[in-house]
Order: C-alpha cells, then structure tokens, then sequence
C-alpha cells in the first residue's frame, strides 16, 4: 500500500449552498457560496487555497477552475476543469490527494455550482447531441437509461415494483434530512402511477431538477489534524469508462462500476462488510440496482429483489443515499459531488435523525453521461486507517 | 517513421461518406480489413483491432430488437413513438426504430430488418419487423 494514496489526503471542509430553488443567483455564485462555507469549517479562507477543482454546466464557463480562481483571488499551483460527467468530483478527489501526496499543493478546493432549476427549469446537460442517436429523437438522457432498464427487465426479471422501491427508499431518507428538495411521503403506488417519461421510467424514476452546488477542502492527512473538523480520509479510488453513448455500452445491464468498484476497495483494503454506508449516483432508480450488483453489494440481477426487501431504506441492513439522492434530496445536473458531502457528514456523525450509527467507512459512487464514467470513492475516519 | 508505416487516410472522412451513401439510399457500415470486424458508427481506426484499413459494406440489414423504450410524447406533439438499440447480424448495435407496428408491441428479441427512409427531411435507417 505504500506507494498509493490511501489515507494520504483527508477531507477537512464540506458544505453545501443554494439547494433547491435559488432564484437571482448564477452557477457561480452558488459556487463561491459553498467554497466560502466549506474553507470556514476548516478554518481557512480563500487566500490558502493553492489548487483549485471543479465544475459549472455545460452553459457556463468550460473553463471554470480559471474562472472561479479568478473570482475568489486565487493563484493556483494547480488547476483541473476535467469533465467525466456528474461523476466529475469524484475524479477530482483522486487527483487533488495525488497532488497533495506529491507535494503539488497544500489546499485543494473542490467547488460546484448549479442554478438549473431557476434559469432554465429543465436538467443543462454539457454533451451534445450524438448524431447517430440523436436523429431518433431520444430523450436525453433518460431513454439512454431506460433502454438500460429494459435490458436488465428483460435479463433478470427486474419489474417496475421493484424500481418504484429505490424512489420510495430515497424519499424515506429524504423525509429525515432538513436540506431535500422533496420531503412528502411517496408509495410505491404513487411511483408506479406517475406519468410515464420513457419506458419503463416515469417521472417518480427520474432525478429531480434542482439548483444547487456544494464544496470540499482536501489538504494532507497530517495537516488536518491540526484543524477543527474531525478529519475523513480518502482510503480508495479507482475510475473505470468503457463507452460514451449508450448505443456503445457492451451490456446494458451491467456497468463499468465493476471494474471500478473492486480496485477502489482493493486500493482502501476494505471488504464490503466493512462499509457501513452507501452513497451512489441515482440518477434513475435503475441505477441504484445496477450499482448494487456491479459494485457487489448484491449479485448480478438481485438488486431488485434486494430493493424491494427494503435493505437500502431506513431501518435496513445496506444505508444507500441517506441524504434522499438525487431523487428526493438534490439534482442540479452533475450530482456525484453531493455523495461525498453526505458520506462526509455521515462520518463525522453530523446527520442529526438519519445518522447511521457508528459509520467509519462510506462507499460513494460516481456516474458520468448514460452509464458512462463510472468512478468509485472510499472515505473512512480515522479509525479506517 | 518511414514513409511504408504512415497510414494513408483516404477522403473524405468516413462519417462523410456514410453520409453520402445514405443520401443514395444505401445504408453502408465499415468492415476493418485487418480483423474483419464490423463497426458502426462510422470512425478513422477501428475499435476492435486499432487498424486504419476500413472498407465499405453493404451489411445483410437482419437484426434483433437488444433494447426498446417507448417515449411518452403528448398527442398534440404526435404521440408515443420508440426507440431501440438493434444488433446488426454482422455485430454493431445501432439505435433506430421500429417501424409498421404499435409501439407497445416493439419487444427485445424481436427480428427485424433495416430500411433506408427517404421520406423524412433527412434519410434515416429504421427497421421493419420480420
């Protein structure tokens, strides 16, 4: 484990701003809002940061680690803009603590800022259009992802019941946390009865549209133990992309998380009963089942039943998306940035009615484009060690 | 590097000449000459083996419905229609559609058969059950 950066780096500062509705403000000013919150937890401002990370919409600045750097005074040693999709951040995080372990920067911010909701009503995606996909007139991207759906109906048995329970399942966490977007009870009746968007996924199957953003400070392990939040370490990380549109995906039914998954444990040393919470990427419920099994949680083509059995909802034996996810809690476009917040403050045991008790060791699972970037995370305490 | 080992790229470039054959009602996908495998969408190297030797081919147009979604769209904006992923015969997956039957009735696993529409403001390949 020597030359790897497990433990290397640990997160110091994590926050959030203009969740849901933030009307009069810009992408930016979220951002900013967030790195301001997060340095503050770590007792730092923006004149310490010496690396900077992140992300805008695909409308905003493509060069937006310039451009936020500008905006806060920040002359940064090292800069990275790179885009895998929502799961972006999680990318982020491996570099800024090679960075870190390598002497490159001191402090690494890592920012995000979203006013979808508010400026346009609809999801801003960055990609555009593909055409030998486009010409058909795909809903971009949920067709991508219910195609996907129906490949694994198909293969496993998966049904429409048991999609509805990932929605009913985030909505139970998202009842708990203060900061969701959607907090009304939701039944599985009320999932299966919402309008259909592309089959077999209707509304209640897909991501809320949100502004938001959210910020994370990295510096080294050493260092954070001289500031005032309790540290959480990054043990693992590994990245895995074997397609871009979803007609190139080999198989429908299982994702890159496979790879991605295995060497990111394998780089933290855990196993899977080690982990005491979950946080993936759900952009559509489908996502949540494929992941389970992709990242082994479950074996292939039983993340439905296991759903359904009510393991990932409050009260059961996997804690998956303890914010409420992208389906109930927040969505402004490239959500895996809000996985690492919340395993975050789950590990600092700052989650109030929905903390899972004693956790140490927090999966986060990134998804990129349909299916596309799959980049997985592993953050412990200090006792993960 | 010597002048032997620089490939020669033929023009135009191959999302071109795809193009240009559809144009004249042809749907035509790549072959590599150096692994015989298929690709589509169209592309300078092939994705199998890394080779530049790609030739046009006229694929047999048989395939099989790999994955189907209806897309829900409101009746004053023309209604539901769907959209497939369709493995080709010769290996590629493409996306189109199905066409001639109900939507509802579009199922993985079904034979079809690709067309080129020329009806439409530009050709497009779609697929007839079989």
């Amino acid at each position: 484990m020597a030359n790897t950066i497990r433990g290397a780096a640990a997160f110091v500062g994590a926050a959030l701003a203009g969740l849901g509705e933030a009307p009069g403000m810009s992408s930016e000013d979220i951002a900013l809002q967030a790195s301001y919150k997060a340095l503050a937890e770590a007792g730092l401002t923006t004149q310490d940061v010496d690396a900077v990370f992140g992300a805008l919409p695909g409308d905003c600045s493509p060069l937006s680690g310039l451009l936020l750097a500008e905006m806060m005074g920040i002359k940064p040693k090292f800069t990275d803009n790179n885009r895998t999709g929502g799961s972006t951040f999680l990318s982020h995080t491996l570099m800024a603590a090679m960075a870190i372990k390598e002497g490159l920067c001191d402090t690494a911010l890592i920012f995000y800022g979203s006013n979808q909701r508010s400026a346009s009503g609809k999801l801003v995606s960055s990609v555009k259009p593909f055409t030998y996909e486009a010409d058909y007139k795909p809903l971009f991207p949920a067709t991508s992802y219910a195609l996907a759906a129906s490949r694994h109906m198909h293969e496993y048995g998966t049904t429409r019941e048991q999609l509805a329970h990932v929605a009913v399942a985030a909505r139970k966490w998202a009842e708990m946390n203060p900061d969701a977007f959607m907090r009304d009870p939701l039944t599985i009746e009320d999932v299966l009865a919402s309008r259909m968007v592309s089959s077999p996924l209707s509304v209640r199957d897909c991501c809320l549209v949100t502004d938001g953003g959210a910020a994370l400070v990295m510096v080294s392990a050493e260092r954070a133990k001289d500031l005032p939040k309790k540290p959480v370490y990054l043990l693992g990380g590994a990245a895995a992309t074997w397609h871009m549109n979803i007609l190139a995906m080999p198989d429908l039914a299982e994702s890159a998380a496979a790879d991605s998954g295995p060497r990111a444990m394998e780089m933290a040393g855990v196993a899977h009963k080690d982990i005491d919470v979950v946080q993936l990427y759900d952009a559509f419920t489908i996502n949540t089942i494929m992941f389970l099994e992709d990242l082994g949680f479950v074996k292939k083509g039983e993340g439905g039943a296991f759903v359904e059995s009510g393991a990932i909802a409050p009260g059961g034996s996997l804690p998956v998306n303890t914010n409420g996810g992208g389906l109930s809690c927040v969505h402004p476009g490239m959500y895996g940035m809000f996985t690492l917040v919340e395993a975050i403050r789950q590990l600092r045991g700052e989650c109030g009615e929905r903390q899972v008790e004693g956790a140490e060791i927090a999966l986060c699972h990134g998804n990129g484009g349909v299916l596309s970037s799959q980049i997985t995370n592993i953050l412990g305490t200090e006792a993960a060690l | 590097m010597s002048e032997a080992n620089e490939p020669v790229f033929t023009q135009p470039g191959p999302d071109k000449v795809y193009q240009e054959y559809l144009q004249k009602g042809q749907f035509c996908i790549q072959r590599c000459n150096a692994c015989q495998g298929h690709v589509y969408y169209p592309r300078a190297l092939c994705s199998h083996c890394g080779s530049y030797d790609m030739a046009w081919v006229e694929p047999s147009g048989r395939g099989v419905v790999y994955a189907v979604s209806v897309i829900n769209r409101r009746a004053e904006k023309g209604g539901p229609y769907n959209v497939v992923l369709v493995d080709l015969e010769e290996g590629p997956r493409m996306m189109s559609r199905v066409e001639g039957v109900d939507h509802n009735a579009v199922k993985i696993g079904m034979s079809v058969k690709a067309r080129v529409d020329t009806t439409g403001e530009k050709p497009m390949v779609v697929f007839d059950q079989v």
